[in-house]
């Protein structure tokens, strides 16, 4: 495995430039710029002009993810947003930026213009950078589930969790989430904490999501989820939990808390505090996303009714569940975990698949997402407390 | 007992199988020992009752409880959101009218 060495020690598996806009109006004349190499320049950024901490916090740790080789920041120039903040943060890591304020720059056509010139020369610039030996110790993986039915719970989740095994007994950090999809899981998952003190912020969490959803009259459960098979969120829950593997769980982490070191992280992706921007996570992207704001080199997506997403920053590698909606959508699937319905693999030969699609993509591998261009990415409101001393690992 | 190698046990006190393959409508399945009549077709990933639950019990898969019975269920059931009902939040599903 290869990857680039970044100032703060962490390495990347890809070098992209990011360019990101800090309002839904700098929206348009982002995409324009990256789209003079779509596959060099991601398009991230964040649609609201009011402030929010949570938004500020994502955007510095994306810009300054291990993927990410230079900035771009792309401002109309009179939302809130601190632009002047993150450029700063993105320039003390020593990466190229540079902030394009339209209102500043002659309008659309003229960003545009100077947006792509900036670009083409760091594309440029950043494929000729070395790079250097990377173990995979040193990856960072995240695992969401969309797009569930009754077989994900029983193929696709157990044979990522197995994945997320062999990932964490060599040494990387391994992150799943979302607690709003493990009600009713609390007791089992608690007794798999480091410590007790961890145990009792494992089953917080999971209680906070549990009143969190309650207000808002709906489970984190899609109309597909029920034709697909599953009933209940708890029934849904469980199935989700199996992407977690058997390790034992070492800490807890909020979006963009990096793992201070190896082992398998809980992700509380459920704002705290009164129940104020509407749903947590409003769409699968929004858990990559967050993932990717803790650092994760790419992530597991486990789908039984057939998610076609990838993301900009980071490789997404996509599981089918389902044998039959692998046969419907198999060019958008990197594994068949529906092969172990079918007897053809057991769920340890399609862990260890998953294992070695992962550190392939630190060789050179590609997913079938990034193949099909696919780059989502979204970020919506949020507010958190930081998290509480017994929820890190010493 | 016989069962159809499509139901699936998770695990050992589950009070549901889980379907590993399809059942055809108009079908006849084995069920831990009971021939059961399907009268529409079940898509891979539902559940059929392993054992009777009574209104208001818990039905039981992956070990762990799912939610409890709003009726009772017999045998053979499928288990779904006519006969299951969440401990946490109610479940939405799409009114898709005629579709």
């Amino acid at each position: 495995m290869k990857g680039w060495l970044r100032s703060d020690g962490r390495k990347g598996i890809r070098n992209v430039v990011a360019v990101a806009y800090l309002v839904e109006c700098a929206h348009h004349v982002a995409r324009e710029i990256a789209g003079v190499d779509r596959d060099g320049a991601h398009v991230i950024g964040f649609p609201g002009c009011f402030p929010n901490p949570y938004a500020q916090k994502m955007m510095e740790r994306l810009c300054t993810h291990p993927n990410v080789g230079a900035v771009l920041i792309v401002s109309l120039g009179c939302e809130s947003f601190n632009r002047f903040q993150l450029d700063q943060v993105v320039a003390a890591t020593g990466r190229p930026v540079k902030t394009l304020v339209i209102q500043n720059t002659g309008g659309t056509r003229s960003s545009i213009a100077a947006g792509r010139d900036w670009v083409r020369a760091q594309v440029a610039e950043l494929a000729t950078a070395p790079q250097v030996p990377m173990a995979v110790s040193e990856l960072v993986v995240g695992t969401v589930c969309g797009g569930s039915d009754g077989t994900s719970g029983i193929t696709g989740n157990p044979a990522a969790g197995i994945a997320f095994d062999k990932l964490v007994a060599a040494g990387a950090a391994c992150i799943f989430e979302e607690t709003g999809e493990l009600i009713g899981c609390e007791g089992i998952m608690a007794d798999r904490a480091a410590t007790p003190q961890l145990a009792h912020e494992l089953r917080a969490s999971v209680e906070k999501a549990a009143r969190y959803y309650a207000t808002l009259g709906y489970g984190s459960f899609a109309s597909g989820n029920a034709d697909g098979g599953l009933t209940t969120i708890e029934e849904k829950s469980l199935g989700a939990y199996m992407k977690s593997g058997q390790s034992p769980i070492s800490g807890l982490i909020k979006p963009g808390d990096i793992p201070p070191k190896g082992g398998l992280y809980l992700m509380d992706v459920v704002p705290d505090g009164e129940v104020r921007f509407g749903f947590p996570n409003i769409s699968d992207n929004a858990e990559i996303v967050e993932m990717m704001a803790s650092g994760a080199h790419c992530t597991l997506f486990v789908t039984g009714r057939g998610s076609v997403v990838g993301s900009a920053i980071s490789p997404v590698i996509k599981i089918a569940a389902n044998p039959h909606m692998y046969a419907r959508l198999s060019e958008d699937m990197d594994v068949n975990a529906g092969r172990v319905l079918e007897g053809a693999a057991t769920l340890e030969q399609v862990g260890q698949e998953i294992f070695d699609l992962v550190c392939g993509l630190a060789e050179g591998g590609r997913s079938k997402s990034e193949e099909l261009g696919h780059q989502e990415f979204i970020l919506t409101y949020k507010t958190f407390e930081p998290i509480g001393p017994a929820c890190l690992p010493v | 007992m016989l069962t159809d190698p499509r139901l699936l046990l998770l695990a050992p006190g589950d009070s549901v199988f889980v379907l590993r393959d399809q059942i055809d409508a108009g079908e006849t399945v084995w069920v831990a020992g009971v021939a059961v009549a399907f009268p529409t077709r079940l898509g891979l990933g539902h559940k059929i009752a392993r054992i009777a639950v009574a209104a208001g019990d818990r039905v039981i898969k992956y070990g762990a409880p799912i939610g409890r019975a709003t009726q009772a269920i017999a045998q053979g059931d499928h288990v779904h959101l006519h006969n299951l009902t969440s401990d946490y939040t109610p479940t939405y599903a799409l009114d898709k009218g005629d579709a």
